[in-house]
């Protein structure tokens, strides 16, 4: 079970946490005006990186704030965590 | 049967307190700090089980979790189906039988242990209390860490002999001294009959304690994790390598020094490495006579000592095989050149070499590596930066192996391999034969490794034994991973205090539950909540004649239904009309204060996501509702897109669902039970329309009415404050009665909404369907303005005209009912030879007693293009022909909902 930093609470354990996918993928400005292959790359197309990835979670049982963090995904390790508007950890 | 109990020695044992204890019915004794097994060994018990396929009998083999052979059934003092006896510590009272490796579970579960679970945070955790584990809990608690330390076994010092030296000290002073140390230590916490179950991400390790009358459960956090679990001796493969009174070299010893007990009078050794001589000699202090050394190397110091002492020392001989009956009698053995002999022995003891145990780190994605002079994998130093392994469980102190597998034979199928499993060499190499390469695919073939013990002495010689028939190096494949947990752990335990009723999820009930209780109704569960399905009018009435007599009572006098748990989220905000126009299907903006609109939510894709009413209470507030099981989704839903796609918006979002109960009065005599009730609020329908709601005072209690209908009658849904729903409940039900109206439930509901074709998302959506698919166009808006899932409804896979629809179905005979989930076929495949194409499929089915038939809804592949036409509904009783109809039933002009 992950130890997730929540940047609002610390760290709590995973069973706390909603987990949301990969972070930074923006809802477009006009969707109408995307083909359709565009719409289906930000609908169902998401990176699957070996290492590191920005990834969203909600602290649901805590103060349910959404916010990013960079984990590996061949360890698991989290390397730091950020508020929505925040640069990732260099 | 003979004691096997020294007169004198035993350091782990009490002799002054005798414990009493019963095995296979038979009352036997043993001291405190005994092992069921040690106690076993001491009372001349060879037989403990039978092996599970063979029947074959088998003794005690080792003397810790790694133990293949000695499983029992214990039943008291507290119930647990298969332990091996080597991990049980013996108690007064305790009753055991032997079993085949198989446990068996009682019928039912008022036996399975309970148990507390515990969390903790510390620095270190250190697993497994041997000296290396001993030495890393000390040295972490001296750095001022919170320390916890844990072994498997009911004792500190692990497999230690008296006789071994540790930095200069004996080892029982050395581990006495660090166990003092650690008590005093005011952070440090040792837990022994404690088995670490595995090790997870960030330093999280569950830890199972067995010593406190109720079994705990230890959720620890750790910034550093140490392994300390030391290795397992393992066994050299010959035939009839399985009789009793053959034994790992180690465990014997360990018998001898820590219980005081000989597990034979002469035996015969069988080594691979030093250990093997080690153990002889010390075992011959302790009065064992000892037959011969067979060692399969090719001599040196360890060799020299043993004859210096006039033990027979055979260099380069291997163990052909043994005989007796059931016990070990003789051992044959062969050597260079073809040279045999037999000894007389009733015992044969093994060295086979280390493994060490790596499970734990290998669980956690530790890296192992090939070790030729120890042949034995070892951890390469690769792993979570948190994660540490010392002592023999990171090959310190094992000793120099000559590699040796098994012994060669002709006839290699009593060679066993899993003891647990009656596996043999010549299953392994079956397997190979049968160009099975990887030790994942053996261990499905022959079973290896799946046992209790999880291949714990099978494993490396199984993957050795396959290296060599492959020619490949003996490092090329390593055993099976085992998983944790690392030894068995009751279902009942993990579970903890969260079972039965009440515990294993939250109960939720309405505050008019104790009423709908004292009526009557029967429940049934809709997410976490308690519901009532119907009112039975009496003991005689069933759910059929009950639910035809609720819905007749709502289509022609009143009914009240108690739908307080319909989710309720209150939105407040200047910005809160723009956020709704973007997450619902229509346009919420453009709804007045005092009025109502029902809404669709779809998800990114397009698909229905929820359903439900917004209610405009003011210019910058909205209450709007939500199914029962989506309340949850839909406040996740609403705070997501908030907070991180539109965090400009100012809205605030704020569940209430708990705060409102609701009292939904539907049927053509509605308005007459509001009057009855009182009210200052004007029914009329010019006054207060439908879709509009009203503050104002029920019954003497402040009350919000809405006029939404979920059953096409005339209905009036009364809204108050939680605290006052019971009282409500009983006026609407004191003022209802004369005019006929009776309490609903759930299936009434059901049918009552079907006969309009009002759908229940999650029922008759399935999460593939979008507006179009259930003929709701009409609330899907087509300006330009962008909505949650609108870009998906013009993708070409939403567009298709074969998409399955909503559609009404009639079955030509009006008393067949349809089970729901029945698959639909076209009429010209009825009945014919599977596999035919699916047309659709039955989302929900009723009798109807106003229409006096029964009916259905269901999504069919162009289904609206099918309406009027016969298709057939293929069940377990057989086709069922039914015609195609819009979904809508009753009163499709909607004239009766305003009364």
């Amino acid at each position: 079970m992950l130890l997730i930093p929540c940047p609002w609470c610390g760290p709590r354990d995973e069973i706390e946490f909603r987990y949301g996918g990969q972070a930074h993928v923006a809802y477009p400005a006009d969707p109408s005006a995307l083909t359709d292959a565009e719409w289906a790359d930000y609908l169902f197309m998401r990176d699957n990186p070996k290492g590191d990835w920005s990834e969203r979670w909600m602290h649901a049982a805590g103060c349910r704030r959404w916010f990013n963090a960079v984990r590996s995904t061949v360890t698991h390790e989290i390397r730091g965590a950020y508020r929505i508007g925040e640069e990732p950890p260099p | 049967m003979t004691s096997r109990r020294l007169d004198a020695g035993g350091r782990g044992i009490d002799r002054a307190r005798r414990i009493g204890f019963t095995f296979e019915g038979r009352a036997l004794s043993g001291s405190e700090g005994d092992t069921l097994a040690s106690a076993l060994l001491a009372n001349g018990v060879d037989v403990v089980s039978a092996s599970p396929i063979l029947g074959r009998p088998r003794g005690v083999f080792s003397a810790g979790v790694e133990e293949p052979c000695a499983f029992v059934e214990v039943t008291a003092p507290r119930f647990e189906p298969i332990l091996p006896a080597t991990a049980v510590r013996l108690v007064d009272g305790l009753v055991a039988v032997g079993r085949p490796g198989v446990g068996q579970l009682p019928a039912d579960d008022a036996g399975a242990p309970a148990a507390d679970h515990r969390h903790l945070h510390v620095e270190t955790i250190v697993i497994g209390a041997g000296i290396a584990g001993l030495r890393a809990a000390v040295s972490a608690a001296r750095e001022g860490d919170r320390v916890l330390l844990v072994d498997e076994r009911h004792w500190l010092g692990g497999t230690a002999s008296a006789s071994d030296d540790v930095d200069g000290t004996a080892a029982p002073a050395w581990i006495a001294a660090a166990a003092a140390e650690l008590a005093a230590a005011p952070e440090a916490r040792v837990l022994t009959e404690a088995t670490a179950l595995g090790i997870y991400d960030d330093g999280y390790v569950v830890v199972y304690e067995r010593s406190t009358p109720i079994a705990r459960v230890w959720h620890v956090r750790a910034a550093r994790v140490v392994v300390a679990a030391g290795a397992h001796e393992r066994p050299i493969a010959f035939a009839d390598d399985d009789r009793p009174g053959t034994m790992l070299a180690s465990s014997a010893r360990l018998y001898a020094d820590r219980f005081g007990v000989l597990t034979g009078t002469r035996a015969v050794v069988f080594t691979t490495n030093h250990s093997g001589h080690d153990g002889a000699l010390a075992l011959a202090d302790a009065g064992l006579e000892i037959a011969a050394i067979i060692d399969v190397g090719n001599g040196g110091p360890a060799s020299d000592r043993a004859r210096a002492r006039g033990i027979d020392v055979r260099n380069g001989w291997a163990v052909t095989g043994t005989e007796g009956d059931p016990r070990v009698s003789a051992v044959h053995a062969a050597g260079p050149g073809g040279v045999a002999d037999t000894f007389d022995a009733d015992l044969l003891l093994v060295a086979g070499g280390w493994n060490p145990a790596v499970q734990l780190w290998r669980g956690i994605n530790g890296g192992l590596r090939y070790d030729e002079a120890r042949a034995c994998f070892l951890p390469d130093g690769t792993g979570p930066r948190w994660l540490e392994i010392v002592g023999a469980a990171a090959g310190e102190g094992l000793p120099t192996v000559t590699p040796f597998w098994f012994t060669p034979a002709e006839d290699l199928t009593r060679h066993f391999v899993d003891l647990q499993r009656d596996s043999t060499v010549a299953d392994v190499l079956d397997a190979v034969s049968r160009d099975l390469r990887s030790t994942e695919h053996v261990k499905r073939q022959t079973y290896i490794g799946t046992a209790i013990d999880q291949g714990r002495t099978s494993g490396v010689l199984t993957a050795a034994i396959v290296n060599q028939a492959w020619g490949a190096g003996p490092g090329a494949q390593g055993p099976t991973n085992a998983r944790p947990p690392y030894t068995p752990v009751p279902y009942s335990v993990l579970a903890g205090r969260d079972r039965g009723p009440t515990l294993l999820d939250p109960v939720r009930t309405t505050p008019i539950h104790r009423w709908h209780v004292a009526h009557g109704a029967t429940f049934e569960n809709v997410g976490q909540w308690k519901r009532p399905w119907y009112f039975p009018g009496g003991p005689a009435e069933d759910l059929h004649t009950a639910v035809a007599r609720e819905c007749l009572a709502v289509r022609q006098a009143a009914g009240v239904m108690d739908a307080s748990t319909l989710g309720k989220i209150e939105l407040t905000g200047p910005d809160v009309a723009t956020f709704l126009d973007r997450i619902y299907t229509n346009r919420m903006s453009t709804l007045a204060v005092g009025s109502i609109r029902y809404g669709l939510m779809l998800g990114l894709d397009g698909m229905v996501f929820d359903d439900g009413v917004a209610m405009r209470l003011a210019d910058d507030r909205y209450l709007i509702t939500t199914t029962t099981g989506g309340a949850a989704k839909v406040m996740d839903h609403v705070e997501e897109w908030l907070q991180t796609e539109w965090p400009d918006l100012r809205v605030y979002a704020t569940s209430v669902t708990e705060q409102w109960a609701t009292l939904a009065v539907n049927g053509p005599k509605a308005r007459a039970v509001l009057a009855a009730l009182g009210t200052d609020i004007d029914l009329e329908a010019a006054a207060f329309p439908f879709m509009a709601w009203r503050d104002g005072e029920v019954a003497g209690m402040a009350a919000r009415v809405a006029r939404v209908s979920f059953s096409g009658e005339l209905a009036y849904e009364i809204n108050v404050p939680g605290h006052y729903a019971l009282a409500m409940w009983e006026a609407v039900i004191d003022a209802g009665a004369p005019l006929g109206l009776t309490p609903y439930g759930t299936e009434a509901m059901h049918v009552l909404r079907a006969e309009k074709g009002y759908v229940i998302v999650g029922q008759d959506t399935d999460g593939t369907v979008t507006p179009h698919d259930l003929g709701m166009s009409w609330i899907v808006r087509k300006d330009d303005s962008d909505f949650i899932g609108k870009r998906s409804l013009r993708r070409p896979d939403t567009v298709r005209p074969d998409r399955k629809q909503l559609v009404g179905l009639l079955p030509a005979d009006r008393d067949r009912w349809i089970p729901e989930g029945a698959q639909l076929v076209a009429l010209s495949d009825a009945g014919a030879t599977p596999p035919v194409p699916m047309l659709g499929f039955v989302t929900s089915s009723y009798r109807s007693p106003i229409l006096e038939r029964t009916f259905a809804l269901a999504m069919v592949k162009g289904g609206r293009d099918r309406i009027g036409t016969t298709i057939v509904a293929a069940t377990t009783d057989g086709p069922i022909e039914v015609e195609v109809t819009a979904p809508i039933f009753h009163d499709t002009e909607g004239t009766r909902r305003d009364g």
